[in-house]
């Protein structure tokens, strides 16, 4: 990584020359979202980039000023160290001049970033009053993220798909703990509290996958609380809407499916999982519509593959901490049966 | 030093009167003795602390470990945090307040010895309270700062919660009593002459930070009691769902919880301004502008908790005001900095490892103070909040501010508490070693945290790319050990073989170097009459001192030498308070009704025969000439 060393050069932000100091510190460097895809270097969306953008300002006038108190430092320290035979140091007491010039230069210093920073506050609070944003309320639960469309009549979890170019306006919103939604290179985070609704905006300008997690601590599994954000065109984002909206379930063509889904009421899946176009409608855990096509489980712990679901149908609190999904004590073959129900709904 | 007089003692009960070994130490209320207790103690809970990161940064050194559960994770990152503010640092500070006020400002001990007493020993009971929940079905486990509702009993059914309502009450008492102690005897026990503007600069500090504990310990107090009130009586103070409101804990903490933080960075600020002058031979440049900072620092502090809150969505006005406020600490902590280099500046520098440590003080603070001033950017501190960022700007002000800080004062005042010279080579290898693993721990957290690390995740995945800068970071963790294992081999070396000091090692400039070292009991044969500031150096200097008048010829002190020193009887009483207080906080951890009711009367018995316990007192006859 510090061998990777490329500068990116971030667009219509107009601070590029003091990125040679940024350099130095082999920290932009670092950003790039291949390698890091929750670093706040590489913004794809308008929010992040203002959020950028006053943390580089800020950044540049701190490293300028730990550069002025580093450096007198060690002038004095190598000036002033004792010498033989030098006699004793004046003995001065103070200086009013000098008490007045330290204590106005650091106003003026913040009002470099003071004003800035009032219109960043504002900017990134609520999206471009021109702006027609799609609604969707998140919801935070101990350890999974729940993403409800009320304009569209369209329920997902843990991954949320949003059209690029378009201001979303999220609803944030908690079912029992404090969480904290964040999703670095979109936007900066806004908590999730029982018995408040917050809101929040992100705008993805490029398609693409971006991850998120939750930031603040909600217990045994805080740390596999995660989710991704799929940003895909407009036409595509349509497509995908309609396709939750008329959602169906067919199990016809495959047997094991079919007895996958029968297992799936059987086991008692159905008490906390709901799924579009079925009688299963209990919306306590995920809901599972179209979780085939997910790319992971679990939050954003496991990739979705059929080994990783297995793995977790056998032992959820194993793979998850205090995860509130029993071990169901499930055959090998009925494991078998639910996971081709599950890839079978995409 | 001779006893010559113990009166004969009237009142209900005989107060002790061992003066050596193990119950002289239990009933003792001399503040020395105080301060050493504090001080061992605060450095076992260092280390206790210690360990606990240590065991964190081997499960993070990898993606995906498996060395502790996500569980156990949570309460190493409660009990590291809630030990290093209140167990470590905090009663390091005190440690030097107990033991350096009286010397500093020429008294024979404090406004209050016995309150003192039971400081210590709340403090002590406190953290072993707290400590104990290990071995009783788990440690709190919801972060230091403890939000609501992860801690009601709906999503915290252990007991670890309760373990840590009642030691941080014990520990808030204790704190909430040594601030009383230090600011009546700050501003009523210094010695004649000695105005509030002649004080040294720790003292001024030191009565900063007790203003701070004054009147922030009692929102966390009130906060404690209502989260108490939801756990054991299903009161609903934080429960959403039936109109409580869960912001209100965050308000109620940060009121407290950013005043500690000044609480905590202070006593280091003031130990830095008396080792500053010292070891450049000149004056603390500016005295009047670095305590009007002080005290501003203090006042403001009490204006910017809603920093901590950026994200909890209180809207743009009010983060906008938060921000404002936040950045005008920058002001008169700029104003300490650049004081501090002016004091440096034109001196004649002795670098001995107080001075190092001050020095990487003055720099490791400002990185602290400066990622601060990132913080205060509320549209950008979305960004930053809750990372890894954040935990390495905490870090670089605890640690490279007040460990830093307080090094400096035990290298700086060690030879007076015990009166052996700590060896300086080993100190200076100590020093270099802590600053290279301090950093090499640390400074990757800023990486970590910008390319998306959130704090108090127990693991992450190798696809977040966040593997190498948290091996490096535990590679630090283990280099900064060896640095404080360095510096315990110094003390044990000093207190084994150590070079005596004598009165005055430093060429020092405040009242403390004019007594033997240790001092005795009564610490100064007269009390001294003070004309200026930094009084011993001017004694020692007339000529480079400011005298401002000459000392009277004659005080009501100098009778006490010809007579004897009257100085106060040890006391069971604080101990056994303090044991009856822990008993009741014991039982409410268990609602252990009858265990409850033992201790509410034995503190209301310990209370009464505290009023009525003997007067006591001994006289003793000063050694010596000095």
């Amino acid at each position: 990584m510090v061998s990777g060393f490329r500068l990116r050069r971030r667009r219509g932000t107009g601070w590029g020359p003091g990125s040679l100091i940024l350099a130095a510190l082999a920290l932009a460097g670092c950003g790039r979202a291949e390698q890091f895809p929750q670093t706040v270097f590489d913004p794809a969306g308008p929010v992040a980039r203002i959020q950028l953008d006053l943390l580089m300002r800020t950044l540049y006038l701190v490293i300028g000023i730990f550069i002025l108190v580093a450096g007198v430092l060690l002038y004095v320290v190598f000036r002033y160290r004792e010498r033989p035979g030098a006699g004793d140091p004046e003995q001065i007491h103070g200086n009013t001049q000098l008490e007045m010039a330290w204590t106005i230069a650091p106003i003026v210093a913040l009002a470099f970033i003071a004003v800035p920073t009032v219109r960043a506050n504002f900017a990134v609070a609520e999206p471009p009053p021109e702006s027609d944003p799609l609604v969707v309320r998140a919801v935070g639960h101990q350890w999974w993220f729940e993403f409800q469309y009320p304009d569209l009549g369209v329920i997902t979890a843990n991954e949320l798909h949003i059209p690029v170019g378009r201001p979303v306006k999220l609803l944030l919103d908690s079912e029992d703990v404090i969480h904290s939604f964040w999703v670095p290179r979109l936007a900066g985070k806004t908590d999730m509290i029982p018995g408040y609704q917050n809101t929040m905006w992100i705008q993805a300008d490029e398609p693409g996958t971006y991850y998120g997690q939750c930031a603040e601590l909600c217990g045994a599994s805080h740390a596999k609380m995660r989710f991704r954000v799929i940003a895909v065109s407009e036409e595509e984002f349509q497509a995908w809407v309609e396709r939750m909206q008329t959602y169906t379930v067919d199990v016809s063509s495959s047997a094991l499916a079919a007895r996958g889904m029968e297992l799936f009421r059987e086991k008692g899946c159905f008490a906390c999982h709901a799924i579009a176009g079925t009688e299963f409608q209990n919306r306590v855990g995920p809901d599972l519509t179209g979780v085939g096509s997910r790319t992971t489980i679990a939050a954003g712990t496991l990739a979705n593959t059929r080994e990783n679901l297995s793995r977790w149908l056998a032992d959820p609190p194993a793979i998850k901490p205090g995860s509130k999904m029993p071990n169901l004590g499930l055959k090998p073959d009925e494991i078998e049966a639910l996971v081709e129900f599950l890839h079978s709904l995409k | 030093m001779a006893v010559l007089e113990q009166p004969r003692q009237v009142g209900l009960l005989r107060r002790p009167t061992s003066l050596t070994g193990f119950w002289s130490w239990v009933t003792t209320v001399d503040h020395k003795r105080i301060g050493i207790l504090y001080f061992w103690t605060a450095f076992f809970f260092l280390l206790v602390g210690g360990i606990e990161a240590l065991v964190m940064r081997l499960q993070l050194a990898h993606p995906d470990l498996e060395l502790v559960t996500g569980d156990r994770f949570n309460e190493l990152v409660t009990m590291h945090g809630t030990t290093m503010i209140f167990l470590a640092v905090m009663p390091l500070s005190s440690a030097f307040f107990n033991y350096m006020l009286p010397l500093l400002i020429g008294a024979r001990d404090v406004a209050f010895p016995r309150l003192n007493a039971l400081s210590y020993w709340l403090y002590l009971f406190g953290g072993i309270l707290l400590n104990v929940s290990w071995l009783f079905g788990g440690a709190p486990n919801a972060g230091w700062f403890g939000y609501a509702p992860l801690t009601s009993s709906v999503y915290n059914l252990g007991r670890g919660i309760d373990f840590w309502i009642q030691g941080l009450q014990l520990l808030g008492v204790s704190s909430l009593i040594s601030a009383i102690n230090f600011i009546v005897t700050i501003f009523n026990m210094r010695a004649p002459g000695m105005s509030l503007m002649r004080m040294p600069v720790f003292v001024w500090n030191q009565l900063a930070t007790s203003f701070l504990l004054l009147f922030s310990l009692p929102a966390v107090t009130v906060a404690l009691i209502m989260l108490m009130f939801d756990r054991y009586f299903g009161a609903n103070f934080f429960n959403a769902a039936k109109g409580g409101d869960a912001i209100l804990w965050q308000h109620l903490f940060w009121v407290f919880g950013h005043p500690e933080v000044y609480i905590i960075i202070l006593p280091a600020m003031g130990i830095v301004s008396e080792v500053l002058p010292t070891f450049s031979r000149k004056p603390l440049f500016g005295y009047s502008a670095v305590v009007f900072s002080t005290a501003l620092i203090a006042f403001l502090a009490f204006g910017v908790w809603s920093h901590h809150m950026f994200t909890v969505g209180q809207g743009p006005v009010v983060n906008t005001v938060f921000a404002l406020t936040t950045m005008t600490i920058a002001i008169p902590t700029g104003v300490k900095i650049f004081n501090w280099l002016a004091t440096l500046w034109g001196g004649s520098i002795r670098f001995t490892t107080a001075l190092l440590y001050s020095l990487g003080f003055l720099s490791m603070f400002t990185i602290g103070g400066l990622s601060g001033v990132m913080h205060s950017a509320a549209a950008s501190n979305l960004q930053q909040h809750d990372t890894y960022f954040v935990v390495a700007h905490f870090h670089y002000v605890l640690i490279g501010g007040a460990l830093f800080g307080l090094f400096a004062g035990i290298y700086y005042w060690f030879p007076k508490m015990f009166g052996r010279m700590l060896d300086e080579r080993l100190g200076k290898w100590g020093f270099w070693v802590m600053l290279i693993g301090f950093n090499v721990t640390f400074f990757p957290f800023h990486f970590l945290g910008l390319l998306g690390m959130p704090r108090r995740i127990y693991t992450y995945p190798a696809e977040l790319g966040l593997a190498r800068w948290n091996l490096v970071s535990t590679i630090g963790a283990f280099i900064l050990s060896v640095g404080i294992l360095i510096f315990l081999v110094n003390v044990w070396k000093s207190l084994r073989y150590g070079e005596k000091a004598g009165p005055d090692p430093w060429d020092g400039r405040t009242l403390e170097w004019s007594i033997p070292s240790p001092p005795p009991v009564y610490n100064f044969r007269r009390i001294p009459y003070v004309h200026t500031r930094d009084p011993h150096w001017a004694r020692k200097y007339p000529h480079l001192a400011q005298a401002e008048e000459p000392p009277p010829a004659a005080t009501a002190a100098d009778s006490e030498a010809e007579h004897g020193i009257h100085l106060p009887s040890p006391s069971y009483m604080p101990i056994l308070l303090a044991l009856a207080i822990t008993v009741g906080a014991f039982g409410g951890v268990f609602r252990n009704v009858p265990l409850v009711a033992l201790g509410v009367v034995g503190t209301i018995v310990s209370v009464y025969l505290w009023s009525v316990e003997g007067e006591g007192g001994i006289v003793v006859e000063p050694e010596g000439d000095a």
